[in-house]
């Protein structure tokens, strides 16, 4: 009897995963999701600062319009190919901390802009984003992501939120 | 629209009889009330039906044979017939180890559909040697609680929405009740618990679920806040409507392209669907606000909105609509599910609003029921 209470193997069985009745998501093919490309992110919102030295010159105008143009260029592709399928946690860690890159560099007043220029699947893929980056707050990350999350929810609804809650594959 | 107020709890349920003079409720207990209207807008409970064990989940009223069926979280259901003046229950064993959660007569009413929580319908018919209600189930490949059923006209395919976020429709014939069924857009080999349709897509559990009058429809809603119809043939093609509401909770078909479907939000809304475009659209609020007379803010009130909320509109801190809790259940009153004139909500309110369609189309421009 003594050798029998010793072992404490069985603590270790994770009996859930042995229950037949356990749910199991359906698996899709992974396809190559690599996330938002990150290069293409980067130049686009490089050439942002560059673009300011330019205004030297008189077309101003123009110039502060595709400022705004560099910005949202870099804004739809971070919203492209979202690491929807993978179980892979680097590619998703990754696509969040672009996505956060590009939300962090748009003006307030450009958000409103921004947000209207996505369709609803964008929409909501924003929202999901934009909750991921509230689960990890960083220095200013915060009160940005507030200002996307508020013009977000005046286009999208509660119905966006709700399918945040209730997505079965996250960003 | 009138809006009659039975009691302060939930309305678990609902069911209407043939003529629309009795309403039998469960008022989120044990019991089934049945109220009969009494001129107006009066309402006299007259029956009592009290046998279930646990809370009733689902009521049928059987328009044709004035039965009763009732489902509860006993796991049991129970047949009532109507003798003299008392209501008398039939126990049916379903063999459900789970509580059951939804029940609906078919069409015909020689059969019973009840989704539970065991993961599986129980379809149970009367057998006539031993007068006895006996039952039949469907589990593959339903993977979690059954919500939602409903049937298709021709009394063999059924309908069902689940918390494994997937709407079906099975096939129930059973050969000792009734002939082969014909041919379907949804199929033409229809044996006993045969998957004619899966769905797929949708990410959360689905509430309600509805055929449409001719069957060749159906549509559902989930709790990610979308609507679905999916159009039966050879390649089904399946709608859906990310709305920006609340998750609703019931929905019907009033005619063959329009729903109309209430939940969270405590209103019904109107959702037209288009075949040719298959694309599904919100047709708009059928809830009239009451116009309040407007109250102009005075400015020490602008100033205290400001601090305390960060907004200076007006405080909107009252529901407008007519329930005012989440509308449960919806069901069609008058015509049926291509023509539908009036139909009934009932909510988390305890609350019972009676909509008259044509009245609606009137008073809202813009709103179009086709």
């Amino acid at each position: 009897m003594a050798k029998n209470t010793l072992s404490s193997r069985f603590r270790k069985v994770d009996i859930d995963e042995y229950d037949e009745n356990k749910f199991v998501d359906e698996q899709e093919e992974a396809a190559e999701q690599q996330g938002p490309d990150e290069a293409e992110v980067d130049s686009l919102i490089r050439q942002y600062p560059l673009r300011e030295q330019d205004t030297l010159q008189k077309k101003k105008q123009q110039l502060i319009k595709s400022l705004n143009w560099d910005n949202m260029a870099a804004f739809h592709a971070a919203l492209r190919n979202p690491p929807i399928n993978t179980k892979n946690q680097a590619v998703k860690e990754r696509a969040q901390g672009i996505v956060l890159k590009v939300l962090t560099s748009f003006r307030s007043s450009e958000i409103e802009q921004a947000v209207k220029s996505l369709d609803k699947n964008s929409v909501d893929l924003l929202m999901k984003y934009i909750y991921k980056g509230f689960e990890k707050p960083s220095d200013n990350s915060s009160a940005i992501l507030l200002q996307w999350h508020e013009k977000a929810f005046a286009v999208g609804g509660l119905g966006s939120i709700v399918r945040v809650l209730t997505a079965r594959k996250t960003v | 629209m009138s809006y009659y107020n039975f009691l302060l709890e939930p309305i678990s349920c609902h069911a209407w009889n043939k003529d629309r003079t009795q309403i039998a409720i469960c008022p989120n207990n044990h019991e089934v009330h049945i109220y009969k209207k009494e001129g107006g807008d009066k309402w006299r409970k007259i029956h009592e039906l009290k046998e279930h064990n646990g809370q009733v989940t689902g009521i049928d009223w059987a328009s044709e044979s004035n039965r009763i069926v009732t489902c509860g979280t006993d796991r049991n259901a129970y047949v009532w017939t109507l003798k003299g003046n008392v209501w008398r229950p039939t126990l049916v064993l379903l063999r459900i180890n789970r509580a059951a959660r939804c029940v609906k007569w078919s069409p015909k009413e020689n059969k019973f559909a009840v989704g539970s929580g065991s993961r599986l319908i129980s379809i149970c018919y009367f057998e006539q040697e031993n007068d006895w209600w006996v039952c039949k189930h469907i589990k593959k490949p339903i993977r979690s609680t059954v919500l939602s059923l409903d049937w298709h006209p021709n009394n063999v395919l059924l309908a069902a929405g689940s918390c494994d976020f997937k709407c079906r429709i099975f096939s129930t014939y059973i050969k000792e009740v009734e002939e082969k069924p014909s041919p379907t857009p949804w199929g033409s080999k229809m044996p006993f618990g045969e998957l004619m349709f899966e769905s797929s897509g949708t990410d959360g559990w689905v509430h309600s679920i509805c055929f449409s009058g001719s069957g060749g429809r159906v549509a559902w809603v989930s709790h990610d806040s979308t609507v679905a119809v999916a159009t039966g043939g050879k390649n089904t093609v399946i709608s859906s409507l990310r709305s920006e509401t609340l998750p609703l909770l019931g929905i019907t078909f009033i005619t063959e392209n329009s729903l109309v479907a209430a939940g969270h939000d405590c209103y019904p809304m109107l959702y037209v669907y288009d075949e040719g475009k298959s694309t599904v659209t919100f047709g708009g609020k059928l809830d009239i606000p009451k116009q309040n007379a407007q109250r102009g803010m005075t400015a020490r009130e602008r100033f205290q909105n400001l601090d305390k909320k960060a907004s200076s509109e007006t405080d909107k801190a009252t529901l407008e609509s007519v329930h005012k809790n989440s509308i449960s259940q919806i069901s069609i009153l008058e015509g049926d599910k291509s023509k539908c004139s009036k139909f009934c909500t009932t909510g988390m309110d305890g609350g019972m609003t009676i909509w008259d369609v044509k009245t609606l189309a009137s008073s809202m421009k813009d709103l179009k029921i086709i």
